[in-house]
């Protein structure tokens, strides 16, 4: 049986100054044990963008000087031997280097020889000609590449957006967000490439407010942040062209960290990043990029990385460990994704998708992938049934996906009139005791059908179910950009949605966890809020896993 | 002692030598597609495709080809074989310039160099031999019409250099090896087939084999364009007497005339610049070298890739007889070094991935019900955290008392000294004291002492070159000289450390016995016990003060001569990583017994690993603030840094940040795992507190 958008309860019509969740009406304003609400509101007028800057300066240097040698002067030394050899303007050498270094870092070789092509002037013709030609080769030997993996040609800003878990990157006020796996603590990257770190705990127990601000040169167009696991610290972020590891010291008083705080990981060929993962239980991290057909593995105390290689896929753009350690899915630009076993780190190819994978997550005990594909408006699972020591060609992995829940388009009739739902899925969040899974719809907004986040209700053993449990709404006129479940949620689970506007908002489902309760979370949760749950819906079984 | 020898040698027997041999064997066997491939493009000429394809497929078949291919396999046996002979899992550091050169003069570093230098010679006969044409003997018969009617021996200058080149590179292999202990093998954290291992490290080797070469090949055509007459002149004179001879057996009928080697005659001669800088001679030497160097990288790459694979040891077993080769059994030995690294990786890897053997590790044994295996490992994991412990507080100690008799000495010259010489004592008195019987030799200096070599055989050559011992001021038998003026440790400065409580605790077993008897002359029995520092300040010998004023005057002397101090001075970091040089051990360890213990909350069904939790956690938090302190010392850099990618393995700069981050992590996992439960545990309020800082995730 499969689970579908029809059978879920249609979503309220209210549209307050809060976001609405169908299952009980509690209050969705974030409710942290002992401490204040964490409701974080970043208006988009009030962040400039880091990058704009940066290109006037480029163009207002351009006018200034336009030589051959500083306009390539950046972008290799050859040039330097080059162009010593002619008659170079003097005054235009002193003007701005490092301005001209910055605008031209990212030029490389097919810039140089442009730049050497396109000033016939100042070369001999020899030159001109054999970099035009050499330029006609590389850009012919490019489009060949690029015919094949067509996402080569995006820039790099659009490559993130478009392998981001997030709707709507670029225009997102939130670039990213990442809980602490073990406190009460949050990291929100923004659009003017700064992150801010917030504490609300601090906030209550001592009343400066210290949120540190991260900014650092080289952390532009984050796409991703996480926190390392075992350690109160650090923090990793994938930007623009490397991938920085910031250590906060969380005793710390000082609102601007240095950036002396932070790790730089880069390797040649590895940008932009557009995913990160940290192991669980070790000090591997794990990096993606969309140009490098390598998954990079970072021992990160030693900042030494392992690239691991495999033919096909042309990049890699979302990589997610399991809870458990034991595998990582990283999924391609094209229709190809990997499951990766880390013990030996042998991977398990699954081509022969309809698209590339857009996002995938793993139930808390590692055994099954849920995981969307682009084009797609269905969820597919996969089951792990072997013992997570063994490598996985000798394990008999899962065979097939199945299919266990579908959101294609449907109307539901609300008292307000009909409305649409279902749509393509952005991204998958299952929370940490894997009983509910958000499910972030990317939805259509011409044809009617604004994003919105569905949760289900999960239940792993012994059999592996899905139940619709409702819906998750904003104001009136926004929608969900970005989502994920809070670790640290005495009471159930608690959703931090990031909204088009700016807000963030936690929703919180309050449940007895049916499972046996976590080590070391001191016993079994109280039950803070009435469980409204609607009664129509509760004997419902939408997708029941036989197992044989 | 019985048992210890059997363990090593099983192990050297059945796991290293098949080890060796197997990665032997795929060198040799690799060797054959690198021949091709270097006979491919030695002989690369892009307007006759088909006759290059031809006449290399000829030369591959044809007999004489066959004859330098086996003497090359030769070779890579030889250079497998010194790979294994070399080979160290702790490397050795050298704290200074001196110690450096100590190392590369050492005997048998000699042999090594000389090996690979006669290695290189061979390897590059064979390469001209390849090339044919120019290259292919060292004499040619140069007909000079004018002058005698006779056939004339020349020497064939290109061939010489080819040669010249093959031993330059040998040598400087041999070299570079001991700067950037190239025979040092580390493990990864990643544990990858030996296929994908060697199919991700090849390109990196190629790339590091033809950029080394071409560095070797800038400096050896600087060196031979200055000293090439030298090898010239001389190779003439003695293959003059050989040609000579040769010539008057053939030519037995002809009248004796001098046959000379006639280098300037020859028109092939190299001593110009422009000469040297021929395109194609130049792509030629730099092939050959790159050749060379691949083959000899591939060998080592392949040992290490071999030597380092997991080996999974059984956690108990049935039979008696194989008692000895058993995880508890090995873990606790010392020797060869190697058994217990790879002992310890299986126990990390055991603790993480395989929860049966976990529960083997918790089992009790069947008569008597004692947690045998979990007391044998724990205790064993400890010790090694205990020892580090002690080391670094040791290390901080002497830095940090040094710090204060800085400001008391007198005489800014000293300030070098000081420093060095404050941390060398320490380091030397931590190490001979060796607390454990058996512990880990872990005198970072001791290169040449082979995992396999005991301790005992420490040759009176390398002592003073040791990193502990690496101050010309801190020799023994100056320290002899003021041993008895201890108390007067304000005069110099290295002796105040002396008086840091924790030296002092263990100092006197170190040096004081043998100070006296070597001042009062009479034999030193036995390292008794000390004599007290007040005795000695009772009575101050004439001599001794005489003495002291002597050595402080030599100090002043050398310490003024830029030479000598450019030799001593320490080596920036070198001391911080050389204390930190088996850290992996200690890795290991934290992640062993911090995974145990996580696992031990849900699967240790008799509550045996509660009983050492308080141990192992003192001893954790114990660590941690040692490893704190130790960076916050001001030499210490926070972050690592990186060199140049070559085939020198350099993980041993890094090896105190990966320990730093694990030993974090590893506390974290504990006190992630129990939780609240861990104020049920008896520890002292400091620990507590400390501990409290963990669970609230404040570190």
């Amino acid at each position: 049986m499969m689970c579908s958008l029809a059978l879920f309860p249609p979503p309220l019509s209210g549209d307050g100054e809060t976001s609405q969740y169908n299952e009980s009406n509690t209050d969705p304003s974030v409710w942290f044990e002992d401490s204040p609400a964490l409701n974080l509101y970043f208006p988009r007028e009030s962040l400039k963008p880091h990058s704009r800057q940066e290109s006037s300066s480029k163009s207002a240097f351009r006018d200034h000087c336009e030589t051959l040698y500083t306009r390539s002067a950046g972008a290799w030394c050859v040039c330097l031997s080059l162009s010593r050899t002619h008659a170079i303007p003097k005054p235009c050498l002193f003007t701005n280097p490092h301005l001209c270094l910055s605008a031209r870092r990212d030029a490389g070789l097919s810039g140089l020889l442009n730049e050497i092509a396109n000033s016939s002037a100042e070369v001999p013709k020899w030159l001109g000609v054999s970099s035009s030609c050499v330029l006609a080769l590389l850009r012919w030997v490019s489009s060949f590449h690029s015919s094949l993996f067509p996402h080569l040609t995006l820039s790099s800003e659009e490559m993130t957006a478009e392998f981001s878990q997030v709707l709507d990157w670029s225009d997102c006020a939130v670039r990213s967000f990442a809980w602490h796996p073990h406190t009460q603590k949050c990291a929100v990257a923004l659009s003017d490439d700064s992150i801010k770190i917030y504490n609300p705990k601090r906030l209550s127990l001592s009343q400066c407010a210290t949120t540190p601000t991260l900014k650092h040169r080289l952390q532009r167009s984050v796409a991703a942040l996480q926190w390392k696991p075992l350690c109160a610290s650090a923090l990793a972020v994938a930007c623009h062209n490397c991938l920085l590891v910031w250590h906060v010291d969380p005793t710390s008083l000082s609102t601007r960290p240095s950036s002396g705080c932070a790790q730089v990981l880069s390797h040649p060929g590895h940008s932009p990043v557009t995913s990160v993962a940290w192991s669980p239980n070790g000090p591997l991290l794990v990096s993606a990029s969309p140009r490098d057909t390598a998954m990079l593995v970072w021992d990160v105390a030693v900042e030494s990385c392992v690239p691991l290689h495999r033919v096909g896929g042309g990049g890699v753009t979302y990589l997610s460990w399991s809870p458990d350690g034991s595998r990582v899915l990283a999924a391609t630009p094209s229709s190809l994704f990997r499951v990766w076993e880390t013990r030996m780190w042998t991977c398990e190819r699954w081509p022969s998708l309809k698209g590339r994978c857009q996002s995938g997550c793993w139930s808390p005990d590692g055994s099954r992938l849920l995981f969307s594909v682009q084009g797609e408006t269905v969820i597919y699972a996969l089951t792990f049934t072997d013992n997570p020591g063994m490598p996985l060609m000798m394990s008999g992995g899962p065979k097939a996906a199945t299919v266990v829940a579908d959101l294609s388009e449907t109307t539901l009739n609300t008292p307000d009139g009909d409305i649409m739902v279902g749509g393509e899925i952005q991204s998958l969040a299952w929370d940490p005791r894997g009983e509910r899974l958000a499910v972030h719809v990317k939805g259509d907004a011409g044809a009617g059908r604004p994003a919105m986040i569905a949760v289900f209700k999960t239940q792993i053993s012994p059999a592996f179910k899905l139940l619709p449990c409702g819906f998750v709404q904003g104001e009136a006129g926004t929608e969900p950009r970005l989502m994920q479940f809070n670790p640290n949620y005495q009471h159930g689970a608690q959703l931090t949605v990031c909204w088009s506007n700016g807000k963030i908002t936690h929703v919180p489902f309050c449940f007895m966890s049916a499972g046996n309760p976590q080590p070391g979370l001191g016993g079994s949760p109280s039950l803070p809020l009435t469980q409204g749950r609607p009664a129509d819906y509760n004997n419902q079984t939408l997708y029941t896993e036989l197992i044989s | 002692m019985f048992s210890s020898d059997q363990s090593c040698c099983w192990f050297v027997r059945k796991v290293i030598c098949w080890r060796a041999v197997a990665s032997m064997a795929w060198s040799v066997l690799l060797l054959l597609p690198t021949t091709a491939l270097f006979v491919l493009l030695i002989r690369f000429s892009l307007f006759h495709p088909i006759l290059w394809i031809s006449e290399c497929l000829s030369l591959l078949t044809s007999a004489s080809a066959i004859f330098s291919f086996i003497l090359l396999c030769g070779v890579v046996l030889m250079v497998g074989f010194f790979n294994l002979e070399y080979y160290t899992v702790v490397p050795s550091i050298a704290c200074s310039k001196i110690a450096l050169l100590g190392q590369v003069l050492h005997p048998r570093q000699f042999v090594h160099s000389l090996v690979h230098c006669i290695m290189g010679v061979v390897v590059a006969w064979c390469c001209a031999f390849t090339i044919g044409g120019r290259y292919r003997s060292l004499g040619h018969s140069c007909t000079q019409d004018e002058s005698s009617s006779g056939p004339e021996m020349c020497l064939n200058e290109y061939h010489l250099v080819l040669l010249l080149v093959g031993a330059f590179i040998g040598y400087s292999h041999s070299l570079v090896g001991v700067v950037y202990n190239m025979n040092y093998v580390s493990f990864h954290t990643m544990q990858q087939y030996k296929y994908l291992r060697f199919k991700g490290a090849l390109p990196l080797v190629v790339k590091a084999s033809a950029v080394q070469a071409l560095y070797c090949l800038r400096t050896f055509l600087l060196l031979y364009f200055f000293m090439g007459y030298a090898p010239r002149a001389w190779i003439c004179k003695t293959l003059d007497l050989n040609i000579n001879r040769l010539t008057s057996q053939y030519y037995l009928n002809l009248p004796p005339r001098p046959l000379d080697l006639n280098i300037n005659s020859s028109i092939h001669s190299l001593d110009s610049v422009s000469s040297l800088l021929d395109l194609s001679l130049l792509y030629h030497l730099w092939i050959s070298g790159t050749f060379l160097l691949l083959t000899w990288y591939i060998t080592v790459l392949l040992f290490r890739i071999f030597v380092t694979e997991v080996y999974s040891f059984p956690v108990q077993s049935t039979f008696t007889e194989d008692a000895h080769q058993c995880l508890p059994k090995v873990i606790t030995g010392t020797q060869p070094m190697i058994l217990k690294f790879l002992a310890l990786q299986d126990l990390a890897l055991l603790s993480q991935h395989s929860p049966s053997r976990r529960l083997e590790v918790f089992s009790l044994s069947q008569p008597g019900g004692h947690p045998h295996i979990w007391t044998a490992l724990s205790k064993e994991c400890l010790s090694l955290l205990s020892d580090l412990t002690e080391r670094l507080v040791a290390h901080h100690d002497t830095v940090a008392t040094n710090g204060r008799a800085k400001s008391q000495s007198t005489g800014g010259n000293k300030r070098s000294t000081t420093s060095s010489e404050g941390s060398v004592t320490s380091v030397g008195m931590e190490d001979m004291k060796t607390p454990r019987p058996g512990a880990l030799i872990r005198t970072p200096g001791s290169v040449f002492l082979r995992s396999s070599v005991g301790a005992g055989l420490r040759t009176p050559l390398t002592i003073p070159f040791t990193p502990d011992l690496d101050s010309p001021f801190s020799s023994p038998a100056l320290r002899r000289l003021t041993g008895p003026l201890e108390p007067q440790g304000a005069l110099s400065p290295g002796f105040s450390s002396i008086q840091s409580p924790h030296v002092m605790r263990r100092g006197p077993k170190l040096w004081s016995a043998s100070t006296d008897s070597q001042l009062n002359g009479s034999p030193p029995p036995s390292p008794g016990p000390a004599p007290s520092p007040s005795q000695a300040q009772l009575k101050p010998s004439f001599l001794v003060t005489f003495l002291q004023n002597r050595k402080d005057q030599v100090k002043h002397f050398l310490a003024k001569r830029m030479l000598i101090m450019y030799l001593f001075n320490k080596l920036p970091e070198a001391s911080s990583q050389a204390l930190f040089a088996d850290s992996q051990v200690h890795i290991w360890a934290l992640q062993g017994l911090s995974h145990l213990v996580a696992a031990s909350f849900s699967e240790d069904q008799y509550g045996i690993v509660q009983t050492t939790l308080p141990t192992i956690l003192s001893t954790l938090l114990l660590l941690q603030e040692a490893v704190d302190r130790h960076f916050k010392l001001p030499h210490t850099s926070s972050k690592p840094g990186h060199c140049s990618c070559s085939m020198g393995d350099d993980s041993y700069k890094t090896l105190r940040f990966a320990l730093r981050s694990t030993l974090k992590t590893s506390v974290y996992r504990i006190t992630a795992t129990f939780g609240g439960h861990l104020h049920a545990v008896q520890m002292s309020a400091e620990h507590r507190k400390r501990l409290q800082h963990f669970l609230e995730y404040k570190e």
